[in-house]
Order: C-alpha cells, then structure tokens, then sequence
C-alpha cells in the first residue's frame, strides 16, 4: 500500500489571497477519497497542487515519489476529468478523438496513434458505456454521456490514479448515480480515486474516505465520521443534519442561509 | 479572359494565389477554433508598419513586415500575463500603434511610394517572381509544421489545461500557433493585402466549420475553400475589373454565407 500523493503542509496563494493554508493529506494505493467543501473552498486549487499545474508557496508534494511539475514519464500514469465547464463543447471533434487524446503523451510528440493506441482508446470507451458513441459529435452529447466520454479519455492512458473534478456537474440525477457506480466498479478493480464535489450526500454513499477543505484542512476520515462530525458543520457555518436513506448518508442543511 | 490567363503574371498570380489561399485556410482553422480572429487582424495590420519600415529603409518590405506581426503576436503575450488586461485590450492597443507607426514612416519618406497601394489592398499585377517563390516556400513550409504538430496543436486548442495536465509544451505550442499566423499573413500580403488578409484567413475556416462537426474533415474542406476563393476571385476580378483582395474577400465571404444557410437549412444535423 504505497503512498502515492503526499501533501505536506501545502500553502497556496494567488497575489495576496490565500486559497490554500497547511493542508497535509496522503493519498495510498487504492484509496477512493472524496474532498468536499463549500464554493472557493480551494478543492481545485487543491487538485492543480497535485496535478503540477500550481505551485505551493509553501510545503512539498510527492506524487509517485516526486515533484508534480517535473514527472517526467510518470505523468501518464495519472489521468485527469477537469470541470467540463471549462472545456469548449462545440469543437467539431468526435468522441473517439476526444478519447484519443488521452494517449497522446504515451504515443509521443510528433508520432501517429497506432492500431494498440486505437484498441486501448477503444477499451476505455466500452469501459464508460460510450463506445456506441464512436462517431457522434461532441457537440450532440447530453452532460452525462460527456462526462463519460471524458473519463474515457482519462482511462485511455490505462492510469494508476485517477483525478476528477466536480464530476457530476451538468449531469442529471439518475446519469450522476450510475456515473458513481461506473467509478465505484473502476476503483474496484484496482484505480485510485481522489474527487473533488460540493454533492456532500451522493459521493458519500460511494467512496472510502473524505476530506473536507474550506481553505484548510477541516476533516479527514471515513464518510460516517466525517459526516456526522461537529467539524463539517463549522465549515458550513450552520447545523447540518444527517440521515440515512439506504446506505446513503444524506446531509440536510437547516437553514437555506447556511449555503450562502 | 482566356488572354489573361496566357499571360505570366496572371499564370503567376494564380498559382500564388491557391497556394496561399491554402495556406490561409489552414492556418485559418486553429486561429478560428482558438477564438484567435481579432488576434489575426491585430498581427495583420501590424504588417503595415513593418511594410512602411521596410520602404524607408529601403529593404525589402516583407522582412520588416515579418519582425513587426511577430513583434506583436509576442508583445500582446506579454502585455496580457504582466497586466491584468484581457487580450483583445492589449491587441486593440498593438493594431492601432503599428498602424500609426506606419504612417510615420510613411510620412518620413520624400513622396510616398506607389507599391505601397499594392501592400494595402493586394494587386495581382503587383506579385513578382520573388513572391511567388515565397508562397512556393512558405506555404509547404508551414503546412509541413501543422502536419508535424498536427495532434498536439489540436490538443491545445481543444483544452489547453488536459494538454498541459498531459505534459505537452502549451505555452510553446501557442507560440508555435502565432508564428504561423505571423508567417501566412506575410505570405498573403501582396494578394488580398494587409487590410484583408485575416479575412482570408477566418472566412474559409469559418465556413468549413459550418459545413462539419469533424475536425480533420475541417483541415480538408478549409484549404479546398481557401483555394476556390483566391482562384474565383482572382478570376473575377480580371474579368469584372475590380481589386483582386477584395474580390477574393468576397468570394471567400460568400462561401461562408452559403455554407452557414447549409448548415441551417438542408442540414439540419450538420
């Protein structure tokens, strides 16, 4: 059970604004961890830490043992979903190069994907329940099946880790439970997930552990002690109470003001 | 019209003129789907100051035309990361100042050149031997590059913060993107001419994108149209007897509008 991304004591700031201050988290080998917390919490931030795209001004982070900003080949043992938001949906590309794209790093500059970039493409398509999709525009897709052609295009690298952020965002409810189980069932056969969502209830049914960040480290542990915990109902300022719906802990925020 | 086209430098014109309409095209497609429109005019009319610097220094035009587009496509870079300027403020900025500093130059010069009309608007009679063997140069030169960096320029401008998640150089690679643009619009300069060329460039790969939701079918339809409208309008303009660039401008303008009633009108699923 080998560490695979340690935060030590990270401090982020963008000019004067602090977004991030001493958090230290370690993510091992098949964990499937969720970090939650309000809007402007810092759980992209967070995310970019890991990914190399932002650099601490203060703390180390190891991923795979080393610097995030200078992987090297290592890189392509993390794969990525990033807020679809960000990512413009009517470039006329079809799914299967949308999914291509993640084995560019593996097929290197310059160089044409190969008929084995072709099949892994392929595999991480029918993993995702996108492959009949193949050929449909990207522009033509509803949110959930984006959402899925996007963690196909991080699968298609065949990660060791697997980042995303705020997955569920723009996917309806029953697409956002059956997206949760796809990454429940990849996290099964071995793929280390770290998420980051505001949908405190729904990711708790499924993963192993969350954290919860409002600009620090407010908690840290399985999704029944966290939930329930006095901490998570300081970081929304307000009682929160928790019940249980099947297995699913569900928070219900008393007063609509809390969220504000 | 057929006399025309026995003569050498109508022959001239119109093989320059496909070359570069393809080239435009091409180039055309990233500078569309980056959003990069005002950024191709913005180094477009930066041509003319480096144009009207080159005819006061008595060097050839497109050398000094070549270090002022690239002068700007670097120095909007930089004004937009050292500023909190969004970049079509530092480009409005870039445009009007390489314009003024061309009619200074201008103004330098003991009466003013002639040539200068066939800078600004493009003029088939004003492409020489030397011009031709710059698109016959350029053109194969950048589209070797676009072919070579074919899947990564894609990647960066599909989702720029994946490919840097992905390792790939994005920084370079957009900088790679403006030097292109920099290099086709000094290719197109003397056939639709410096108030035009981002037209050329933007129309075709405008109207390609009307036409598909596939972006490699978009890197063959966009030159196929880039051509077409420099050879049309070539063509037309001998034949109608009006200015070549715009005529071309306008050839290219109606393969967009026709394309863009496709689009919404036979179909509707593109």
């Amino acid at each position: 059970m080998g560490v695979i991304v340690e935060l030590d004591r990270v401090t982020v700031a963008y000019r004067t604004v602090t977004v991030l201050e001493d958090v230290s988290l370690k993510v091992s080998r098949g964990n499937f961890l969720a970090v939650i917390g309000p809007n402007g919490a810092g759980k992209t931030t967070l995310l970019k830490v890991i990914l190399g795209l932002v650099r601490p001004v203060e703390g180390t982070v190891r991923v795979f043992g080393r610097d995030p900003r200078d992987l090297g080949a290592e890189r392509r043992a993390i794969g990525y979903v990033p807020q679809t938001a960000t990512v413009d949906r009517h470039f006329p590309l079809r799914v299967a190069d949308v999914v291509m794209m993640g084995r560019y790093r593996r097929i290197g500059l310059v160089r044409r994907p190969s008929a084995a970039d072709r099949e892994a493409a392929r595999r991480a398509m029918e993993r995702t329940g996108v492959a009949h999709l193949a050929n449909s525009p990207l522009g033509r897709l509803s949110g959930g099946q984006r959402q899925r052609v996007f963690l196909a295009r991080a699968l298609a690298c065949e990660p060791e880790l697997l980042i995303l952020d705020e997955p569920a965002a723009g996917v309806d409810v029953p697409a956002t439970e059956s997206l949760y189980e796809l990454l429940r069932d990849l996290h099964k056969d071995g793929l280390t997930t770290l998420l980051v969502s505001h949908d405190v209830g729904v990711v708790a049914a499924f993963v192993d552990g969350v954290v919860c960040l409002n600009r620090r480290l407010v908690a840290h542990g399985r999704p029944e002690e966290v939930l329930g915990s006095e901490e998570l109902a300081q970081m929304y300022g307000c009682a929160a109470v928790f019940f249980h719906h099947g297995r699913a802990p569900h928070m219900v925020v008393a007063r609509d003001e809390c969220w504000s | 019209m057929l006399e025309l086209i026995g003569h050498t430098f109508m022959q001239r014109a119109l093989l320059a003129g496909t070359l570069v309409g393809i080239l435009c095209a091409v180039v055309g497609v990233y500078v569309v789907l980056n959003g990069l429109s005002f950024m191709g005019a913005g180094i477009g009319h930066a041509s003319f100051g480096g144009v009207a610097l080159g005819f006061l220094l008595g060097i050839n035009p497109l050398l000094t035309a070549v270090v002022f587009c690239l002068g700007t496509a670097w120095g909007v870079g930089l004004v937009t990361r050292k500023t909190s300027l969004r970049e079509d403020t530092a480009i409005g900025i870039f445009f009007a100042c390489t314009m003024a500093l061309g009619i200074l130059f201008l103004g330098l010069m003991p009466g003013y050149g002639v040539d200068l009309f066939g800078y600004l608007f493009g003029s088939i009679l004003a492409v020489t031997r030397q011009d031709l063997w710059l698109a016959l140069l350029l053109t194969p030169a950048v589209l070797a590059v676009v072919a070579l960096f074919y899947k990564e320029l894609l990647f960066v401008s599909f989702d720029p913060e994946m490919a840097r998640v992905a390792g790939l150089p994005v920084d370079r690679l957009h900088s790679l993107l403006l030097v292109l643009v920099a290099l086709t619009v000094v290719g197109a300069i003397k056939i639709v001419g410096i108030v035009l060329v981002s037209a050329l460039i933007v129309a075709p790969a405008a109207a390609a994108r009307q036409l598909t939701e596939d972006f490699h079918r978009m890197m063959w339809l966009a030159p196929s149209i880039g051509a077409a409208s420099t050879l049309a309008g070539l063509l037309l303009s001998c034949w109608l007897d009006t200015a070549s660039g715009a005529t071309i401008v306008l050839v290219a303008t109606a393969f967009f509008a026709v394309a863009a009633a496709l689009r919404r009108g036979i179909l509707p699923t593109g």
